[in-house]
């Protein structure tokens, strides 16, 4: 790796320190105040939950940095959950074509934001909330409104462990790694960011930001199907009702880690730390036993909080 | 009425106005003349309240007053209608007109029929009649211009500045207008107005001031001048001496212009460039120059006409389609098509050329970083590193970024959009010589200027626009800038 990335790295480490400050603060509060937080047994548990928020939040800070959002990443979860497990039925197809399936689900659902977003020229907000409840539909009718159980044990097993590691732990891994990369050393990472930050001057330098734009809501919509998968294998069938509201949750993850909701600014490295934030704080409240109305309080005031500090920083 | 003394401003060390005095009266039409950059507008913004003054003093009625904000000189009764104007588009005509002051009954709901009675009574002292229902969108600019000043009036204005208000309007237009400022005029107003236009000046006005380069030139009654002592008195200075001697004899074609229209910026446009060749493209504000350089770079395409780059047809449909024929363009609009403000010096130089980094491994970082530091050094960019955020540098050094990311994509023609706009006399020293080094390389170059000593002193040729149209071809070696502004001012 060369120095030149491995700089940019430290310095966004170094901004994020705030974020870093305060996981480590409410960790080491956690291990102080419960016995159960501390544990492998735990540990692997918040690992497991965070995986699929951060799977998402790390495809919509694809998006989010150009500027755009995307809303229906809940209801693209479900339908692509409910593609995947009816194609999982025992004996049916082999491991790979309910995964590929469910995966490609989510990219064509991003795919047709990105043509409504650059072709439609109608605002991301927009396309995507029409997206929510078209792809929550697709799902109800699909599954004809009842959860597809009896999937093959080949894929629910996905959701568990390769030696001592969850495997969703690892597809999330893989994916922030691989988008890191990604956006730190490829040109079109670089084109993400400028089209983020001064779309006409993006335009100008030569690139093609429809093309920037569409490969962004393409990619989320890849990611966000991948993220349907591996929830469909871990609650072993596909529920049309799920993901409700998971946007939400990765659209915060990417927020607090630092990326502007205007675009341009950011990356996957703050993703991660909100991520992580995010299922802490979630795992904590329910060691601690906080009723769920308390808990949805709490977490909305620390995201806020959260995001207020960092700004408040970044600006002095 | 409203007078200012030695007031100045200046904008990042440069100064934009110069310790100017000058008198408005009331019942006076009042036009400031200038060439762009003159600081006709700085002047307009301080009076407004947009923007403070660092130094002098202005004076209403014989007290001295200081403007916070525009609602602070609308209290003090002055009132701006600016070049680009600002309604909210969705109200309807009396609400955009009496916004603020709409009468209410006893119940303190809006009495819409009141309401528009008022509108309609005060549209009818500009004898101008219209809907007053229909919403403001509807408007011509002419009739948006009129409700604005309608609104000036209902909100007992004694001074009203009017920045380029027939900037964009037709001759008929204009005539109603003109109607209407004399109608203020007549009930005791103080109009002060910017114009680019001779002959308006000499119908409209009764005093006319000059600027020049921020200072005051002079202040006479129209009738005392004529037009070639007003535009003796806008030009009037030596060409600076900072330029380099124009070297070389321009070799083959590279670009062919022919018949390129996109009405109503411009129209029938031809001409050719040549390898090795400077061509000057000047004109006023609005003459087409900007919008004809961005036809030639894709960003807004003409609507008829030919390109041909080296004898071939080309289509631009896009700057990316204009990048791969190899022309590249520094724009005249750094902060909206140029920089990427939160984006390092490096990533901006190499923005437009990564293909040049690019493997399967994604860039080449050490490689990037090495042609960045080559082009800071070269460039003479002052800044602490490659990783500074470029919004943190200075107008020119942030234009030198500019102008390498431009010139890394290797192209043949090379399009200056007012490359030395608002940046201070070291840089532009440097733009200068970078000028000459294009040419004498062989690349060929389109620059257009607003400062006529810049297109007078840099080019081998100097087209001339006005209002679309190219007006005249001269020898810069020859030419004077009396002689550009003839060609240029509309008559």
């Amino acid at each position: 790796m060369t120095s030149n990335l491995r700089s940019r790295f430290d310095r966004e480490l170094v901004h994020r320190f705030g974020i870093v400050a305060v996981l480590l603060l409410i960790s080491v509060a956690l291990a102080a105040t419960t016995d159960s937080f501390a544990t492998a047994s735990n540990l692997t548990n918040v690992a497991r939950q965070v995986s699929i928020n951060g799977i998402l939040a790390v495809g919509v800070t694809f998006v989010l940095l150009t500027g755009g959002v995307d809303l229906s990443l809940g209801s693209v979860v479900a339908l692509s959950g409910v593609v995947c497990a009816l194609n999982a039925q025992p004996g049916e197809h082999s491991l790979w074509v309910p995964i590929a399936l469910g995966v490609l689900t989510g990219g064509a659902c991003g795919l047709v934001n990105g043509l409504l977003v650059t072709r439609g020229g109608i605002a991301p907000f927009i396309v995507t909330l029409g997206m929510m409840t078209i792809a929550r539909g697709l799902a109800l009718i699909l599954s004809g409104g009842k959860p597809v159980a009896n999937m093959s044990p080949a894929l629910t097993d996905l959701a568990g462990d390769l030696g001592p590691v969850p495997i969703p732990l690892l597809c999330f891994a893989l994916v922030t790694a691989g988008a890191g990369l990604f956006l730190g050393r490829y040109r079109l990472g670089r084109h993400l960011y400028a089209v983020g930050g001064n779309e006409q001057a993006a335009r100008a330098a030569g690139i093609s930001v429809p093309r920037i734009k569409l490969f962004a809501y393409g990619l989320c919509g890849l990611l966000t199907g991948l993220a349907g998968v591996v929830l469909a294998a871990r609650i072993t069938t596909g529920q049309p009702n799920a993901g409700q509201a998971y946007e939400l949750d990765a659209i915060a993850a990417v927020v607090i880690g630092g990326t502007s909701l205007s675009g341009g600014v950011g990356g996957v490295v703050g993703t991660l730390l909100g991520v992580l934030l995010i299922g802490i704080i979630n795992n904590g409240l329910d060691l601690l036993s906080v009723s769920s109305y308390y808990q949805a309080v709490i977490k909305g005031v620390i995201i806020v909080g959260a995001v207020w500090l960092d700004r408040r920083q970044a600006r002095s | 009425m409203l007078s200012v003394r030695e007031l100045t401003k200046t904008f990042g060390g440069l100064p934009a106005l110069q310790e100017v005095t000058v008198e408005f009266r009331p019942g006076e039409v009042h036009a400031l003349m200038g060439e762009n950059g003159a600081g006709k507008s700085t002047l307009m913004k301080i009076l407004a309240g947009l923007q403070p003054a660092d130094g002098g003093a202005i004076a209403l009625r014989g007290k001295t007053v200081r403007f916070a904000s525009p609602q602070d000189a609308l209290a003090h009764g002055i009132a701006m209608v600016h070049q680009e104007l600002m309604p909210v588009p969705d109200l309807d005509v009396a609400e955009n007109l009496l916004l603020g002051l709409e009468p209410v009954n006893a119940l303190g709901w809006v009495d819409r029929a009141e309401l528009h009675r008022e509108a309609a009574e005060w549209l009818r002292k500009l004898d101008c009649v219209l809907d007053t229902r229909q919403p403001m969108r509807r408007l011509s600019v002419a009739q948006g211009q009129v409700v604005e000043i309608a609104k000036a009036l209902a909100r007992q204005t004694d001074v009203l500045l009017l920045d380029e208000p027939t900037a964009a309007l037709s001759d008929h237009e204009v005539t109603a207008l003109f109607k209407a400022i004399d109608v203020l005029r007549r009930r005791g107003v103080a109009i002060v107005y910017t114009t680019h236009k001779m002959d308006e000046v000499f119908r409209l006005a009764d005093r006319v001031t000059v600027l020049r380069d921020g200072r005051l030139v002079r202040t006479a009654a129209a009738a005392e001048l004529t037009p070639d002592a007003l535009i003796t008195y806008m030009v009037g200075r030596e060409l600076a001496q900072v330029f380099p001697p124009v070297v070389g004899i321009p070799g083959e074609v590279v670009l062919e212009v022919a018949g390129l229209t996109r009405e109503p910026a411009y129209r029938n446009i031809s001409f050719s460039l040549r390898r090795g060749e400077v061509l000057g493209l000047a004109g006023l504000m609005g003459a087409g120059r900007t919008e004809i350089a961005e036809a030639l770079f894709g960003l807004r395409p003409a609507h008829a006409g030919e390109i041909r780059l080296h004898g071939r047809p080309v289509r631009l449909a896009s700057p990316a389609d204009a990048l791969a024929a190899g022309i590249g363009m520094v724009t005249e609009d750094r902060k909206g098509l140029g920089i990427l403000p939160a984006m390092s010096v490096r990533s901006n130089l190499t923005l437009s050329a990564l293909d040049r980094f690019a493997g399967l491994a994604g860039l080449d970082a050490a490689d990037e970083a090495r042609t960045a530091d080559e082009q800071i050094r070269a460039f003479a960019i002052k800044t602490s590193g490659r990783e500074q955020p470029i919004g943190q540098l200075s107008g020119g050094n942030q234009q030198k970024v500019l102008l390498a990311r431009t010139l890394l994509t290797g192209p043949d023609l090379v399009i200056l959009d007012e490359p030395t706009r608002g940046i201070d006399i070291g840089a532009k020293a440097e733009i200068y010589a970078l000028i000459g080094r294009l040419a004498a390389d062989g690349k060929a170059v389109l620059l257009i200027s607003s400062e006529l000593p810049e297109v007078l002193s840099l080019t081998h040729r100097l087209l001339v626009l006005r209002e679309g149209e190219l007006t005249a071809e001269l020898d810069p070696r020859r030419a004077t800038q009396e002689e550009i502004l003839r060609h240029a001012i509309p008559r």
